[in-house]
């Protein structure tokens, strides 16, 4: 899918330092509960606020907007950069590591430390190193979503966890999550719109949250109630974007399968595992009755013991590694139909002023009202980062799956050179004493 | 070591890593070694099996089957005249049962070789337990010629006329058997092997041997069960894998690029799920080796058994005998210790008098003479088969640590088979996902 005109979602890093608003310099946030006046510092085509007003940067008609777009992409091509090819001149590294319990009166959780290291201006500092818990993620995602709802937001692990089934605290759950945690702070750092969110500076830098929660919730729900208030019904989506929601779908479906086999082949192991502790036990009991045997069977006993460990890492590492970025895609696709329905929302909102404004046209002999014309804009804003965002999002999960199967392949392969090790000294010792014995009766 | 005529390739395959000898230590049949004087006359082979059906004993139709009996002068390769037809008889499993009693009966004091299973056991699910079943058969084959070939190499079976009359007479040979009487000996033998009696002194080494054979049964029958177990499960996982092959070809049709990629890799999971049938088959050899083993357990049991019965045997001969001489001193000597009816009689009703003593006299003695001898016989005997016995059990033992050792290398090398195909498999896969 190729994107539209306004190709250049690119990073604010070129504009002249004037013109950009230093996000930390605009760090307290306003407290009006109405439109968050979130700060783009990026090249963002968004000339519009979530909530529809307009940014002082102001927006003409939308032909001129285009045009200012257009400019502006003209500009930013002059270093040549693809923006959609961020590893090559990264300048923002981010790391999620060192889990550590924290308890308190009231509650036990995990905090995560976050490191970060960047060239870029609109961080005060070149390195960072703060603690963040899972609270601090989630809040820091609904702060994208907020802000940038015309972009995909990766998705973080599962909030909730059903307490006395998981163990909130156990190693390998908070390993898991500090995984998928690592993992969507690094695509939103790798994404060239998001990773100039003010709110991601925020939560990379500030010493302490200023999480205003309770403003965050409050601007979600003056959001949808707008979204309801609109209630607008949209006509016919245009095909580039049913595709998109035909594939999502049946992605969506495979990957549940995927799931499923998985957890089958998980559970087969587990119980083959069972069988060959007892089958490797058999042979050691044997031994215990034989003279010239004893050290074969024994040894036989030892290597089907080291495949058993062998067989438990291998399935330890599918639980571990591959089912958790399984279900992530799982949850990615849902971020993904999320975006797709919002578009779908302005789409239906302008169609429906557009509507509207025509009727009214009709009789009053007015012209085209500004607000039917900022839909106008918003919808193709929303357009073009969608399809921005798809082919990144496409490219990624390509890259994804790629790493994933391939790891278990390896994983695989790891198992069966490690058996076959144990096997082949296994032998040794067994025709060792062929050897021996054969000397001893031609002496 | 099975004597594989069919399938010795069987256990070659992945063994390219070992050397030819080492190789060949492990397919050939130890047995070939100690060459016995029949077995430089004469080659024999099973290589055939085929399913008859016929009228049985009550007139009823029944479908069974025959296998194919093969002896070859050994000369003739020699001399390179291999076009002489080798001769060849069929015989059904029943006639091999009832050659192998005659040699439970004949040589008491020998570890008879054991017939491959009468009806399959410590099967995996997907095993088939019919006896009809091709592969059930063909492993049958394989274990009949295994069994002909430890009788053949066997210094003292080896020469017995019986045995060579059912390699080579095919009708004539059960009538012979008949002859020699064995049936009746057989129906002692089993009443005799299911008797009680307690021997006062067994034997040490006897007892350990028996206590040892009952430890070895029981491994192994343990072993088989979990082994089948194992196999179930190995079973289940390989060919889960084979539904990756389906959803990766579902899921590739929605992809561009990573389609193709996918695609093949789905192919690669279907082959992985499709290998364990083979893999598994070739196990079941080595559960068959494990299987021989388990039932020479009952034919070494048997030896002790008929070592007890015959100690025991002696012990009362020589209890006999005491009990008679006592009888003769409580005689001559008037006074009564061991309770006799005479005694009584003549305490009750008057002595008897001087002729009717002594002509009892006479009579006890022939019969403490005819008891001495009886003692000693059963002493010669029992000295002869615990000569006999012994040997033929440390042969026994030998062998057995022998085979065991090679059955346990050739399943590590099928292991290694595996692994090898595993890694085959997985590294194909691998190659495809990286051109997603």
């Amino acid at each position: 899918m190729s994107v539209g005109a306004p190709r250049g979602l690119a990073s604010s890093g070129q504009k002249p330092i004037s013109e950009i608003l230093h996000p930390l310099g605009a760090a307290e946030e306003p407290l009006s509960p109405g439109p968050d006046v979130t700060v783009n510092v990026d090249g963002d085509k968004e000339a519009v606020l979530t909530n529809g007003t307009p940014v002082e940067t102001s927006s003409p008609a939308s032909a001129s907007s285009l045009f200012n777009r257009l400019q502006l992409d003209d500009d930013l091509e002059v270093d040549g950069r693809d923006p959609y090819i961020s590893t090559e001149t990264q300048d923002l590294f981010v790391t999620v590591d060192d889990p550590k319990k924290h308890v308190s009166t009231m509650e036990t959780y995990i905090t995560y430390r976050v490191s970060t290291k960047t060239t870029r201006i609109e961080f005060d500092l070149p390195e960072y190193c703060v603690r963040r818990r899972y609270q601090d993620f989630d809040w820091l995602r609904i702060k994208l979503e907020d802000s940038q709802p015309t972009h995909l937001i990766p998705p973080l692990p599962e909030k909730f966890v059903m307490k006395g089934v998981v163990d909130r605290f156990s190693e390998e759950f908070v390993e898991t999550r500090m995984k998928a945690l690592d993992k969507f702070l690094k695509r939103v750092a790798d994404h060239p719109v998001l990773s100039f969110n003010p709110h991601l500076n925020a939560f990379l830098a500030a010493k302490d949250l200023n999480k205003r929660q309770g403003l965050a919730l409050l601007t979600k729900v003056g959001e949808s109630v707008k979204h309801v208030a609109g209630g607008y019904k949209l006509r016919a989506r245009p095909a580039e974007f049913c595709a998109m929601g035909e594939y999502l779908d049946t992605f969506t479906q495979k990957l549940g399968t995927i799931d499923r086999i998985a957890q089958r082949i998980l559970k087969e192991q587990s119980e083959y595992l069972t069988e060959q502790r007892e089958y490797g036990s058999v042979y050691s009991s044997w031994a215990g009755s034989e003279e010239e045997l004893h050290r074969p069977l024994e040894g036989v006993a030892t290597t089907v013991s080291k495949c058993c460990c062998a067989m438990d890492d291998l399935s330890e590492n599918m639980s571990q590694d591959f089912l958790p970025v399984l279900r992530e895609y799982v949850l990615y696709v849902e971020s993904m139909k999320t975006v797709l329905r919002k578009r779908d929302q302005s789409q239906a909102e302008y169609e429906g002023r557009l509507e509207a404004a025509i009727l009214r046209r009709q009789e009053d002999k007015m012209p085209m009202p500004v607000e039917v014309e900022k839909c106008q804009d918003k919808v193709e804003c929303f357009n073009a980062d969608l399809k921005a965002d798809w082919e990144r999002w496409q490219s990624n999960k390509r890259q994804d799956f790629k790493q994933l199967l391939t790891g278990m392949a390896d994983k695989n392969i790891n198992y069966y050179e490690k058996c076959q090790a144990s096997w082949e000294s296994l032998i040794t010792l067994l025709q060792d004493k062929q050897t021996e014995d054969k000397r001893s009766e031609t002496n | 070591m099975m004597a594989d005529s069919g399938s010795s390739e069987v256990a070659v395959i992945g063994n390219t890593d070992l050397t030819s000898s080492e190789s060949e230590s492990n397919t050939m049949n130890t047995m070939v070694e100690k060459e016995t004087a029949l077995l430089r006359r004469i080659e024999i082979s099973v290589p055939e099996a085929e399913k008859r059906t016929g009228k049985n004993t009550v007139n009823m139709q029944e479908t069974y089957t025959v296998y194919l009996i093969e002896t070859r002068p050994t000369e003739s390769v020699i001399e390179g005249d291999t076009s002489a037809a080798p001769d060849s008889l069929w015989r059904r499993y029943s006639e091999f049962e009832l050659l192998r009693t005659y040699l439970l009966v004949t040589y008491p004091y020998i570890v008879i070789p054991p017939l491959p299973e009468k009806r399959a056991e410590f099967v995996w699910h997907k095993l088939s337990a019919d006896n009809l079943d091709p592969d059930f058969v063909e492993r049958r084959r394989v274990g009949l010629e295994n069994f002909l070939l430890r009788v053949a190499s066997h210094h003292i079976l080896a020469d017995d006329e019986i045995f060579f009359r059912f390699l080579t007479e095919e009708k004539r040979w059960k009538e012979e058997v008949l002859v020699t009487g064995f049936q009746d000996k057989a129906d002692s033998r089993l009443k005799s092997l299911s008797a009680m009696f307690r021997v006062k002194n067994p034997d040490k080494q006897f007892t350990e041997l028996k206590h040892y054979s009952e430890e070895l049964n029981t491994a192994i029958s343990q072993l088989l069960r979990v082994r089948a177990r194992v196999a179930d499960r190995l079973y289940g996982v390989y060919k889960v894998h084979g539904n990756y092959g389906r959803v990766f070809s579902e899921w590739s049709a929605i992809e561009n690029e990573m389609g193709d990629g996918l695609q093949s890799a789905g192919h690669h999971m279907d082959t992985y799920a499709a290998s364990i049938d083979d893999i598994l088959e070739e196990e079941e050899h080595y559960a068959d080796q494990l299987k021989e083993y388990l039932f020479y357990t009952d034919a070494v049991r048997s030896v002790c058994r008929k070592h007890e019965l015959i100690q025991y045997e002696l012990e009362m001969a020589v209890q006999d005998l005491a009990n008679k001489k006592q009888q003769k001193e409580e005689l001559t000597s008037g006074t009564v210790r061991i309770f006799s009816l005479k005694g009584m009689t003549s305490k009750l009703f008057g002595q008897e008098s001087q002729e009717q003593r002594e002509s009892r006299l006479s009579a006890l003695q022939q019969s403490i003479e005819d008891g001495e001898d009886a003692v000693m016989e059963k002493n010669k005997e029992c000295r002869v088969f615990l000569q006999t016995a012994w040997k033929d059990i440390e042969r026994f033992k030998e062998q057995k640590d022998k085979d065991l050792r090679e059955a346990l290398i050739s399943y590590a090398i099928m292991q290694i088979s595996m692994c090898k195909k595993g890694i085959q498999v997985w590294s194909n896969a691998k190659e495809c996902f990286n051109k997603m």
